[in-house]
């Protein structure tokens, strides 16, 4: 069917599914990017840092500490969120009342400290972190060699998009979550605490990117630029779904994902690129992004 | 016999006389009263693992074992950070020469900031001995007279590895390429030396530098069915294909084989994802009781075994020094002719020859690397092929575009 593109059915399926994966990553990453910029305001430059840690938190468990990967998917998005928590107290809490640049520039900064550290304590070639025994080895879907791993990644995305968008669309706390965003100071007034909403949102997003990193440290080397180099086509992620738009994320990082596959078969050259072409059309078409609301 | 006394006062005098400027020229001879020796390298970037404060240890303890001294004048070893930058390195080379009294400066990590200072010292007519810069072009286009290049080159990898694993029956292959001059390049040596040896390219896929998944070029490579996957990608690319080789399945099916790979390369991705990995490295710590002795000191120090890039820089600047004291001067084109006069003997090179337009030309290594359960030791990372000939592994001078070759 698809021969005279010069690729086989089979081929295009494999790398279909290479996209949905990447695309299932992607989604995840921007989740935590899009809850930030939607309560706070701020454009999380540290969130490649983040992730980088929740990555490096997972290598040190195992070596030092023994803890396996499981448990690492649990206890290092937590232990991020903290050191989030941490940033959002002692730092960004003073920088509201100031222009959104200077939260940019704050967490950038937060984030070239962050990664600078690393690479001093860890060299630039990293460190190694090996697939889980459980998931070792590979389905054979007659079309292509799934690894297990790579199943994973993309259930356990799926799953961690799906919880986060119930929480925030679906629950009291969600509703809380969206009114702040509108309007701070009418929900202060009905007796909710937006100071320590807010707090625990940065906490939340910045786990968010740490739950990611454990789930690529498996797929990449762990070391200190791992953030960085993933951190722009995040960001481009969510400026094409809509700042702040949770559910824009999810739909945009998965499609993209596809769309980046799709390039790198039939002109890997471009791959890279495909992805801003796609956000500089959707900006001029729809600067709020597919699925943000004008203000 | 006051007379004599002053025919020898007179004489004295006229010996004095005739032995003071010979004093003066002496010292002249050696300038500045010291031989300062600049670390051009990257402290903080993605070269600073395999050159980096490693190739500043190995400067400093070329410059220990000579004695700290040479001709009676200290050695000194400065090192800075041209972050591999061009506009850096050659303004740091020209600071270094015009107010710091560098004389000679060294390993020069990625070829473009390589270039600019190489340049810079051709202007200066200072010393310039790369290590850790790859291209071909410093021994080519862009070659000059005050240039060595030391430790390996694009061409001799790339020529090396597909050459060795082609005869050794590894006849088809398929190339991940960065899409940048330096991989082209890479793979447009390797392709030659594959088709010279009677083996066939079945295709190549090119992608973004840097790149960060590469499933998707390797189920490519996989569906070719080519024998061998040539990796022409560096560092953090190259570890992140071959760690998604391994979990799809693809290594150890099909063979990977790397262009360039260094030991701190394989330390960071683990012997079970690296193992089997075929490459051409210049240097391997653990070949002779020669290379051990000294890798176990450079350890000692650096906590990491040397790379060939790091080996390099104190092979080179030894070289240096005893060229210097050879010359007699430190001026720049009497100990250029030195160290092309003299045969590189060291635990780096046997028989080390630098050619006229300054590439160092020495025995090349076809590696594997080792199995985890074959490895005994910390670092016991690689099994030795095959010894590649310099002659054989370096471009020949027939080829070299470098007019310093047909004077």
């Amino acid at each position: 069917m698809f021969e005279w593109l010069g690729i086989s059915q089979q081929a295009l399926f494999g790398q279909l599914l290479v996209g949905l994966i990447n695309g299932a990553f992607y989604a995840t990453l921007s989740l935590g990017l899009a809850v930030i910029f939607g309560l706070l305001n701020i454009v999380n430059f540290a969130h490649g840092a983040q992730y980088m840690m929740g990555a490096f938190v997972a290598w040190m468990g195992l070596n030092y500490l023994g803890i396996d990967y499981w448990w690492s998917l649990i206890l290092a998005p937590l232990a991020v969120g903290l050191v989030g928590i941490l940033l959002e107290l002692t730092l960004l809490r003073r920088l509201y009342k100031l222009d959104h640049l200077y939260g940019l520039l704050l967490t950038f900064g937060l984030a070239l400290i962050i990664e600078g550290g690393f690479r001093q304590a860890y060299g630039i070639s990293g460190e190694r972190y090996d697939i889980p025994e459980a998931l070792n080895g590979a389905f054979n879907l007659g079309f292509m060699f799934l690894p297990k791993y790579r199943g994973w990644v993309v259930a356990a995305s799926l799953i961690v998009c799906l919880l986060t968008w119930l929480v925030i669309e679906r629950t009291k706390l969600g509703a809380y979550l969206r009114a702040g965003t509108e309007n701070p100071k009418l929900l202060q007034a009905f007796g909710v605490n937006v100071p320590v909403m807010v707090t625990l949102t940065y906490g939340l997003g910045a786990a968010l990117a740490a739950f990611g990193g454990v789930l690529a440290a498996p797929i990449f080397q762990v070391n200190a630029v791992m953030g960085s180099n993933i951190l722009i086509i995040v960001f481009a992620v969510v400026v094409i779904g809509g700042l702040g738009s949770i559910i824009g994320s999810i739909v945009t990082g998965i499609a993209l994902g596809l769309i980046e596959g799709l390039t790198k078969v039939f002109y890997p050259e471009g791959s890279s690129v495909v992805i801003f072409v796609i956000m500089a059309i959707v900006l001029i078409v729809r600067p709020a992004g597919l699925f943000g609301k004008e203000k | 016999m006051f007379k004599f006394k002053v025919v020898a006062a007179a004489l004295a005098g006229a010996a004095s006389a005739w032995l003071a400027p010979s004093a003066i020229a002496q010292s002249g001879k050696m300038s500045d009263g010291v031989v300062k020796i600049g670390v051009q390298t990257d402290l903080s970037g993605i070269y600073s693992d395999l050159a980096g404060q490693g190739s500043v240890l190995a400067a400093k303890m070329a410059a220990e074992d000579f004695g700290g001294k040479v001709n009676g004048v200290p050695i000194e070893v400065i090192a800075g950070d041209t972050q591999n930058k061009p506009d850096v390195a050659s303004n740091m080379a020209r600071r270094w020469f015009d107010e710091d009294k560098v004389d000679m400066i060294v390993d020069l990590p990625g070829s473009a900031a390589a270039l600019a200072a190489v340049k810079v010292a051709k202007e200066k007519n200072r010393i310039a001995m790369v290590s850790s810069g790859g291209t071909t072009r410093l021994t080519n286009e862009d070659c000059t007279d005050r240039t060595v290049h030391w430790a390996y080159d694009t061409y001799a990898l790339a020529n090396g590895t597909a050459r060795a694993v082609t005869q050794q029956g590894g006849d088809t292959w398929f190339f991940i390429t960065p899409d940048y001059a330096f991989g082209h390049s890479m793979e447009k040596d390797a392709s030659e030396a594959i088709k010279a040896a009677g083996g066939k390219v079945l295709g190549s896929v090119r992608h973004p530098f840097p790149g960060s998944d590469f499933s998707t070029y390797l189920l490519q490579a996989q569906s070719s069915g080519a024998k061998v996957i040539g990796l022409a990608n560096a560092a953090s690319d190259m570890m992140t294909t071959i760690k998604q080789a391994n979990e799809f399945g693809i290594s150890p099916k099909q063979r990977l084989a790397s262009m360039i790979v260094m030991i701190t390369d394989i330390h960071a991705m683990g012997l079970k994802t690296a193992q089997g990995l075929l490459s051409t490295d210049g240097f391997y710590w653990d070949l002779n009781d020669e290379t051990r002795a000294w890798s176990k000191r450079f350890f000692e120090r650096h906590k990491r075994m040397p790379t060939m890039i790091q080996a390099g820089v104190y092979s080179a600047t030894l070289h240096y020094l005893k060229s210097i004291k050879a010359a007699g001067t430190d001026e720049a084109g009497a100990v250029m002719a030195k160290i092309k006069a003299t045969p590189v003997n060291d635990f780096f090179a046997k028989n080390g020859k630098v050619r006229a337009d300054g590439r160092m030309v020495h025995d090349m290594l076809l590696t594997q690397v080792k199995s985890p359960a074959e490895s005994k030791y910390p670092w016991d990372y690689y099994k030795v092929l095959k010894v590649i000939p310099g002659d054989q592994a370096y471009m020949p001078v027939s080829k070299s575009v470098c007019p310093l070759n047909k004077k």
